[in-house]
């Protein structure tokens, strides 16, 4: 086969970075978010209280930051409340949530099946159809069209 | 029972009715333009309008004038005029854009049409008597990804449209060459052209319909977030935002002045009403699903579709929808009546259907039903 000589370096370029009409998302001011409280969350599991915990780690969503470690920080705590419910109590859970709270519910059930562990799918998969019955379809579908994850 | 009409297994990519309903134009999924007439319960062709290099994605036909607006993905448009041999005349018109037109839309006095564009822009059209062609003038700012959708403002001068860069905008068309100035509405009173009147956020999605009501004071969008929202000019641009839990919607249209059907992957249409700030779900307007009578199935029958199929429950058939449109419906029409009182609404799919829908019998067809 013939080698080519002449650089091929243009190639590896992404040339959509340089289309002057790329649709940029507006950035909408998030660097105040924290996202969930991690003391309140861990004292409120600690007590028992899982309907608190579960009502405390849905609050300050990291949605509008780029911080990554945030986001994996807020998804391993939510993770951890999920995972300390019993089977039986998770439908009385999700029927305390508000519309907004099914659909951010759902949004972190779908961020934990990105990243499987152990036993996090099972009990992801036992929310996923008590969130579906609450919030229909339709939460999933924002799932998948939003713009800013968690 | 809804009156449908098949028209093959192609996908009805767009349709528009004549005045009197007894033709329809429509475009199966590809560059011709089929005329039908209704005829003996039957659509038959009659004409076949061949002009575009590629898919067509709008029709619009003028009730009072007769033209016929068709745009096409081959960032063509064309008016089509009635010849007195009865022969469809094409004239094409230049829009300048660079892209494939998305929808085209007549304004109420026809005398100018809108198209929008996956350039980033709407072409407003209007005939120039001196030299006999139609001229073409954009609406580019702030306009950030393809235009998918339009309505114009009964005031002939006002156009809402919807877009990709998940925003719905209102916008003035005002054209002195073709009209006299408009006076002020609810959506502000200074409208020269291409004046940005208002633009409203959906929420995540694509905006794929919107449809200022009969009045137009209020506008409704759906977006692909499976969200309803509606504005409320006379009540200072009040936004209300409804997340539903079906499907996305594709398309919507008022049907009096506090109903909306809203259609789409759900393949069925859906009744909501507005309210003093709220939207509601009232019903699916569907109810083929209730009529299939669930007929017996021999013991045999039922081991043979558990081992073959592994079908666990009684459903004898579950090889169709129970809908009566049997994929995505695209495209909602009011067939008879008004956006203010509509007696009968249309809707053409995926599945190559029209379905004439009555309001009359599905208010009787489902109990305390009430559309108005």
């Amino acid at each position: 086969m013939s080698k080519n000589v002449s650089s091929d370096r243009f190639r590896k370029v992404d040339v959509d970075e340089y289309d002057e009409n790329k649709f940029v998302d507006e950035e909408e001011g998030g660097e105040n978010q924290q996202g969930p409280d991690e003391g309140e969350v861990d004292s409120l599991i600690r007590q028992g209280n899982v309907m608190g915990a579960l009502q405390a780690v849905l609050k300050n969503p990291p949605m509008n930051t780029k911080n990554q470690a945030l986001k994996d920080r807020a998804e391993g705590l939510v993770l951890k409340v999920l995972s300390s419910f019993k089977s039986g109590d998770i439908e009385k859970a999700v029927q305390s949530l508000d519309k907004n709270g099914v659909d951010l519910l759902m949004k972190y059930i779908y961020k934990g099946f990105e990243q499987p562990t152990e036993n996090s799918s099972a009990v992801l998969l036992q929310w996923h159809e008590k969130a579906l019955s609450a919030g229909g379809v339709g939460s999933i579908v924002r799932v998948l069209t939003a713009r800013k994850t968690v | 029972m809804p009156d449908n009409y098949s028209f093959g297994i192609e996908p009805v990519s767009c349709h528009a009715f004549n005045k009197d309903r007894t033709q329809v134009a429509l475009s199966l999924n590809d560059s011709e333009v089929q005329i039908h007439k209704f005829a003996a319960g039957k659509w038959a062709l009659t004409d076949t309008l061949a002009e575009h290099g590629q898919r067509v994605t709008g029709i619009d036909w003028a009730p009072n004038s007769n033209r016929i607006v068709t745009c096409g993905a081959d960032r063509n448009a064309y008016v089509w005029t009635k010849q007195s041999d009865n022969k469809w005349k094409p004239t094409l018109v230049v829009l300048r854009i660079n892209r494939a037109a998305t929808s085209v839309r007549w304004s109420p006095q026809e005398n100018k049409f809108a198209v929008s564009s996956g350039a980033r822009m709407i072409a407003i059209c209007y005939f120039e008597q001196e030299n006999d062609w139609w001229i073409s003038k954009q609406i580019k700012k702030p306009i950030r990804s393809t235009v998918t959708c339009l309505d114009w403002h009964p005031n002939n001068v006002l156009l809402a449209c919807g877009s990709t860069d998940f925003k719905a905008r209102v916008y003035s068309a005002y054209i002195k060459d073709v009209e006299e100035k408009p006076s002020a509405t609810s959506w502000g009173s200074k409208m020269p052209f291409g004046n940005l009147m208002a633009e409203f956020s959906s929420g995540g999605g694509w905006v794929h319909s919107i449809s200022f009501s009969a009045n137009g004071e209020r506008l409704a969008w759906v977006g692909h977030d499976s969200s309803v929202c509606v504005v409320d000019a006379a009540n200072g641009q009040q936004l209300t935002t409804v997340k539903t839990d079906v499907l996305p919607f594709m398309s919507i249209t008022w049907v009096t002045d506090n109903s909306l059907v809203a259609a789409g992957f759900d393949c069925c249409p859906m009744l909501y009403t507005y309210s003093s700030g709220n939207i509601n779900f009232v019903s699916k307007l569907d109810d083929t699903a209730k009529q299939q009578v669930a007929g017996k199935v021999s013991a045999m029958a039922r081991f043979k579709a558990m081992d073959s199929r592994a079908a666990t429950d009684d459903s004898a058939n579950e090889t169709t929808l129970g809908t009566v449109h049997q994929n995505t419906i695209t495209q909602l029409s009011i067939h008879s009546g008004t956006k203010s009182k509509c007696t009968k609404f249309a809707t053409s799919g995926v599945d190559g259907q029209l379905v004439v829908w009555d309001v009359k019998s599905l208010e009787s067809a489902f109990a305390g039903l009430r559309i108005a």
